[in-house]
C-alpha cells in the first residue's frame, strides 16, 4: 500500500518536472542585446487582455503577439522610448505600467505624499496640544510624603 | 462631539469612493486613436482573396469597422443587431476578420447573415494591433475623413447602438 502511494508520487513529481520544460519553442534570436531589450521592455508592458499581468508574465495570445511587435521593432534598432511611445499611440498610457507623470496622473503620484504631509502635521498639532495639556504640576507637601512612604514600603 | 465626527466623514468618503467604483469597467480601457486618422491597411478580402480592402476606398463616407472573429462568443452576441443595421442600409459595416480561419468565417457568416459591405482578413492580428485592439469585438465609427470618431469596446448593445453610436452617426452624416 505504502509502496503504491510512493509510486504515484514519484509519478505526479515526474510529470510536474517535465511539465516545467514543456514551454513553448521561442523563434530564434541570435542577437542577445535585441533579446535582452525585449526583456526589458516586456516587463514594463501591459498585458490588455489579463490586465494585472506584464507582457512577459502573460500566456495571452495578444501578450504573444505585442512581445513579437516588440522584437521586431527592437530588431529594427529602435529604442525602448521609440517602441513605448508606438504602444501608447495604439493602446494608451495605460499600457505602461509605472504610468507618466502628466496632469492627469498628479494624484497619483504626488497623492501619498501629500497624505503624509498631511497627517505628519496632523499628528504635530496632537502632539503639542497633549505636551500643553499636561503641563508640569509640582507635588504638594502631602503627595510628596504619600509618594515617599510607597516607595519605601 | 464635533471631532468625533471626523472618522464618521473620513469613513462616508472612502464609501462613496469605493461605491462609484463598483460601477466602473476596468477592461474599458480608452483609446487614445479617438479623433486621429484610422491606421492605413490594405488586406485581402474573405469573399476574394486576389481583391484588396484599404480604408481609403471608404473616404467621404461615415462607416463602422467591426473586428470580429469566428471563435469569438460575444462576436455572435452581438451579430444579430448588426444584420438588423445592414439591413436597414444606415451604414456601411465593414469586417475585420481578427485571427480567424477564412472558412470557419465563411461559414459562420453563411449560418448567421453576413451584415458586412466587406470583409479585410487580419489573420496574423497585425492591422488589430495598428488599431489597439485588445480583445474582439471592438467597433470603430469612422467619419467622412478617415478620423476615429468613437470606439466601441465589446459587443455593441441594443442601448449602445441607440444612444451613441446612431446619433453619432447621424451628426457625423450631416457634416
Amino acid at each position: 500500500m505504502l509502496n503504491k502511494l510512493l509510486n504515484i508520487f514519484v509519478a505526479c513529481f515526474l510529470m510536474h518536472a517535465l511539465s516545467l520544460n514543456a514551454q513553448e519553442a521561442q523563434p530564434m534570436q541570435n542577437n542577445a542585446a535585441v533579446e535582452e531589450q525585449v526583456q526589458r521592455l516586456s516587463t514594463q508592458l501591459r498585458c490588455l487582455v489579463c490586465q494585472n499581468q506584464t507582457l512577459a508574465d502573460s500566456h495571452a495570445a495578444l501578450a504573444q503577439d505585442l512581445v513579437q511587435e516588440v522584437r521586431e521593432m527592437a530588431t529594427k534598432g529602435m529604442s525602448d522610448q521609440e517602441i513605448i511611445d508606438y504602444l501608447v499611440a495604439r493602446y494608451g498610457d495605460f499600457v505602461r505600467y509605472r504610468p507618466p507623470l502628466k496632469s492627469s496622473t498628479v494624484l497619483l503620484w504626488l497623492g501619498p505624499f501629500a497624505l503624509l504631509v498631511v497627517g505628519g502635521f496632523g499628528l504635530f498639532l496632537q502632539l503639542r496640544r497633549r505636551q500643553a495639556m499636561a503641563a508640569d504640576a509640582p507635588l504638594t507637601e502631602e503627595e510628596t510624603r504619600k509618594v515617599r512612604e510607597l516607595l519605601n514600603k | 462631539m464635533k471631532r468625533a465626527l471626523i472618522p464618521l466623514i473620513i469613513f462616508l468618503v472612502v464609501v462613496g469612493f469605493l461605491f462609484k467604483g463598483l460601477f466602473l469597467n476596468p477592461r474599458e480601457v480608452p483609446s487614445p486613436l479617438v479623433g486621429k486618422p484610422a491606421p492605413q491597411f490594405s488586406l485581402a478580402r474573405l469573399d476574394a482573396a486576389d481583391a484588396t480592402f484599404s480604408p481609403k476606398e471608404m473616404l467621404d463616407k461615415v462607416w463602422l469597422l467591426n473586428t470580429w472573429a469566428s471563435w469569438c462568443a460575444a462576436c455572435k452576441d452581438e451579430h444579430p443587431l448588426l444584420v438588423e443595421l445592414a439591413k436597414s442600409n444606415f451604414v456601411p459595416i465593414i469586417g475585420l476578420n481578427y485571427k480567424d480561419n477564412n472558412q470557419d468565417a465563411q461559414k459562420w457568416l453563411d449560418e448567421a447573415g453576413n451584415p458586412y459591405a466587406i470583409n479585410a482578413v487580419d489573420a496574423d492580428g497585425r492591422v488589430g494591433i495598428d488599431y489597439g485592439v485588445y480583445g474582439v469585438p471592438e467597433t470603430y465609427v469612422i467619419d467622412k475623413k478617415g478620423l476615429i470618431a468613437y470606439k466601441q469596446i465589446g459587443p455593441i448593445t441594443m442601448e449602445a447602438l441607440r444612444d451613441k453610436i446612431v446619433p453619432l452617426i447621424k451628426q457625423l452624416q450631416a457634416q
